[in-house]
């Protein structure tokens, strides 16, 4: 196969990479270019390009460099300076591989004749008995990217290919010794790409929206205190909110930013049953109504036994469902990704966004 | 297919990013790289022989360029010249620097990062007179003065030239006093340079770009010029730039400019007529292709520039280079990533064509053969990319 692996210049891609030129098939690398601006997070840099570059060179295979940071900007900074904006907690990295590392890469891998794109994520792709394509987790459970490559389809799926999904990040980073290359010890990127270490989300988001001072109410209405930033208050946050000392811990229960308020309370109260989720992506059809599903709702966390209850179908991601937890969890900031997975907490089935 | 084999297919259409080296160059500098590798700036008998080899490069150059040897100040390469012309003015006159829209990043970033003037370009890629005229005299308006003025004798992604005459009278009856800076980078092999050199007070020139070594520059700073050096040292170059004189390279460049020059008449009207073949078997097989400087504009024969609506530039130069077909699209950065064009948008190119620029740019190696791969490389890559195009 002709196979387009997309080359971060971290040791997964890397890996990814030789394992693909190991297995016979004719390789391309290539580096997105996304982020035009400042950023000393290392992700998107020109010292990544490089690594990438010269692993590409070890293994033998061309290197490219695609410039999308126009979608970027509009596929991902844009929607996530508004999320913040209207006080919702986006997950910008689910939303670039939405858009610009299954969308943008994969049609332009397949006009320029490619017979497969391929990442360094840490996810299997299965294919059932059925003959619908699956993403499975990872081997390497502690690692798993399953989550934020919850949303591919049919199409996607059978296009893609996740290289190192069946390996632990131990062995991943043993291969990428053995062969010599230079990401080998590399350490993991951590954070989002465009946000500086040292400024951090309120530098960024500063510079971009104006921040509101938002009143801190407990839940009879009573002021406690007050925050700089509403637009920087996540739902079921409890530190920096410069509450007074001494009282039971405070949760962040209600983040209003119309009217400049966040309610606290205990985290008990913080539990909910269900889930609410717009933006409905299925693997491939939505499972029967009643039927137990996993639910995670964020990248590391685990996932609670739940109920579909409801599926609202809609055309490209305008779907909606709901799920039932078994047990109350702590809720789910509303922007942030749910994801399904089927009973045994393997093959994901579809996810969205929290509402 | 061997490494080899691939180099002897492939048809070369970069000469603006870098022309091959010229064989005379190579040969004129072996010796300085093996046997006679003196400085030139020591006392001895052997340092002498060296120093005897870079004046008589020095003579050449001038004589080419119709300056005198004490005006030619060898550098490390055009961005050098450029950066030494702008800054240099700048730091040692004080005042504003002004430049067209359309400049090479060499002088556009040294004028911005000074807080100097822009000035609007016209359809053709050339500075706007009136509005360059404008500027000046609002500049003086505000009680500053103009440092410097910095055109393009030729653009090197477009390929548009500049009437430097007109330009250098606009500035002398707007700006006296100001140094006139031309980057003539691209007009090294199409031009006659002493054109452009009689009219302005600084020039920039770059070796590789007509047959040269990599690394070499240079820069005619007028008689009564001056500038603050960008580069202090050992005091060579007249104090005007120091650093070991680089004698290999400077022979070289010498009779890389030499043989240019010799040369030029004959190339300019054989490449013209490959560049006028080239463009005309692509354009007429396919729609929506538009040459990117209007035809009533001057263009070198060396640049052909076309922007083609429904392709992405780099996708095409994807399918070209699979193809053995080496062109470019516009400025690459520092990642390798093609950046959007900043001469296309002030030339005001329709964003839908700005997306598919494609420089097939044309030297002294280029052949027939070479253009007919070309026309069938990329009449075929586009029409691929069109019948596949994402809906």
């Amino acid at each position: 196969m002709k196979v387009l692996v997309a080359m971060s210049g971290g040791v997964d891609s890397s890996v990814a990479a030789a394992e693909l030129r190991r297995e016979g098939h004719e390789v391309v690398g290539v580096t997105m270019r996304l982020w035009g601006g400042e950023s000393d997070t290392g992700c998107c840099s020109v010292s990544d390009v490089d690594d990438a570059r010269r692993v590409a060179q070890q293994l033998r295979i061309d290197h490219l460099v695609f410039n999308f940071s126009e979608e970027f900007n509009d596929a991902v900074v844009a929607p996530y300076v508004d999320a913040h904006r209207h006080g919702t907690t986006p997950n910008p990295c689910i939303e670039c591989n939405r858009h610009l590392k299954f969308d943008r890469l994969s049609q332009r891998a397949r006009l320029l004749g490619f017979d497969a794109v391929a990442t360094g994520h840490h996810a299997r792709i299965e294919r059932q008995p059925s003959g619908v394509w699956r993403v499975a987790r990872g081997a390497d459970t502690a690692k798993d990217q399953s989550y934020v490559v919850h949303m591919l389809d049919q199409r996607e799926l059978a296009y893609t290919l996740f290289p190192v999904g069946h390996l632990t990040k131990a062995q991943v980073r043993e291969r990428a010794e053995e062969l010599g290359l230079r990401t080998a010890a590399k350490p993991d990127s951590q954070d989002v790409c465009f946000i500086s270490k040292t400024g951090g989300r309120e530098t960024f988001l500063g510079h971009r929206i104006p921040f509101r001072r938002a009143r801190v109410l407990d839940e009879s209405g009573n002021e406690l205190g007050a925050v700089d930033a509403v637009e920087l208050v996540t739902i079921g946050q409890r530190r920096g909110l410069r509450l007074p000392g001494g009282s039971p811990k405070q949760f962040v229960l209600e983040v209003d930013v119309e009217r400049g308020t966040v309610v606290v309370g205990d985290e008990a109260r913080l539990a909910r049953e269900e889930i609410r989720v717009g933006a409905a992506m299925w693997s491939h059809e939505p499972p029967p109504l009643g039927s137990t599903v996993m639910v995670q709702t964020s990248a590391h966390g685990a996932a609670h036994a739940a109920v579909l209850e409801e599926v609202v179908s809609g055309a490209s991601s305008h779907g909606s469902f709901i799920v039932r937890l078994r047990e109350p969890q702590r809720r789910t900031a509303p922007g942030q990704s749910v994801v399904l997975y089927d009973i045994d907490n393997r093959l994901v089935l579809g996810g969205g966004i929290a509402s | 297919m061997s490494e080899d084999q691939v180099r002897a297919t492939l048809a070369y259409f970069d000469h603006a990013a870098t022309a091959p080296m010229r064989r005379e160059a190579i040969e004129a500098m072996r010796p300085y790289l093996d046997e006679q590798f003196a400085n030139p700036s020591g006392s001895h008998r052997f340092s002498r022989a060296a120093r005897q080899v870079v004046d008589e490069a020095r003579d050449d150059v001038a004589d080419v360029l119709g300056c005198t040897p004490g005006e030619v100040v060898f550098t490390s390469g055009g961005t050098e010249a450029d950066n030494a012309a702008v800054f240099g003015a700048v730091r040692r006159h004080g005042g504003v620097a002004v430049c067209s829209a359309a400049e090479h990043h060499a002088v556009l970033h040294c004028v911005e990062h000074l807080g100097g003037e822009v000035v609007d370009v016209d359809r053709c890629g050339v500075i706007d007179l009136d509005k360059l005229r404008a500027t000046l005299s609002a500049i003086t308006a505000h009680n500053e003065r103009t440092a410097l003025v910095s055109v393009m004798a030729v653009n090197n992604e477009v390929g548009s030239v500049t009437p430097m005459r007109d330009v250098a009278r606009a500035v002398r009856a707007s700006a006296p006093g100001s140094i006139l800076h031309s980057d003539a980078v691209q007009a090294a092999c199409w031009l006659d340079l002493r054109d452009i050199v009689l009219v302005t007070d600084v020039v920039s020139f770059s070796a590789h770009k007509f047959g040269g070594p990599k690394g070499m520059g240079i820069m005619v700073q007028k008689a009564g010029i001056t500038l603050e050096p960008l580069i202090m040292g050992g005091g060579q170059e007249r104090d005007r730039r120091s650093g070991t004189t680089n004698v290999a390279g400077i022979v070289a460049t010498a009779a890389a400019l030499r043989a240019t020059v010799t040369h030029r008449a004959t190339e300019t009207t054989r490449v013209a007529s490959l560049k006028k073949s080239l463009v005309q078997g692509i354009t007429s097989q396919l729609t929506d292709v538009i040459e990117t400087v209007p035809s009533s504009c001057t263009v070198v024969p060396g640049i052909a520039h076309l922007c083609i609506a429904g392709v992405e530039s780099e996708a095409l130069l994807f399918l070209l280079d699979e193809a053995n077909v080496c062109a470019s699209a516009a400025s690459a950065c520092a990642s390798g990533a093609m950046e959007p064009s900043h001469v296309l948008r002030a030339m005001g190119v329709e964003p839908r064509f700005a997306k598919g620029a494609l420089r097939l740019s044309l030297g002294h190696t280029t052949t027939q053969e070479d253009v007919d791969r070309a026309i069938e490389v990329v009449v075929a890559s586009v029409q691929r990319l069109r019948a596949h195009r994402p809906q």
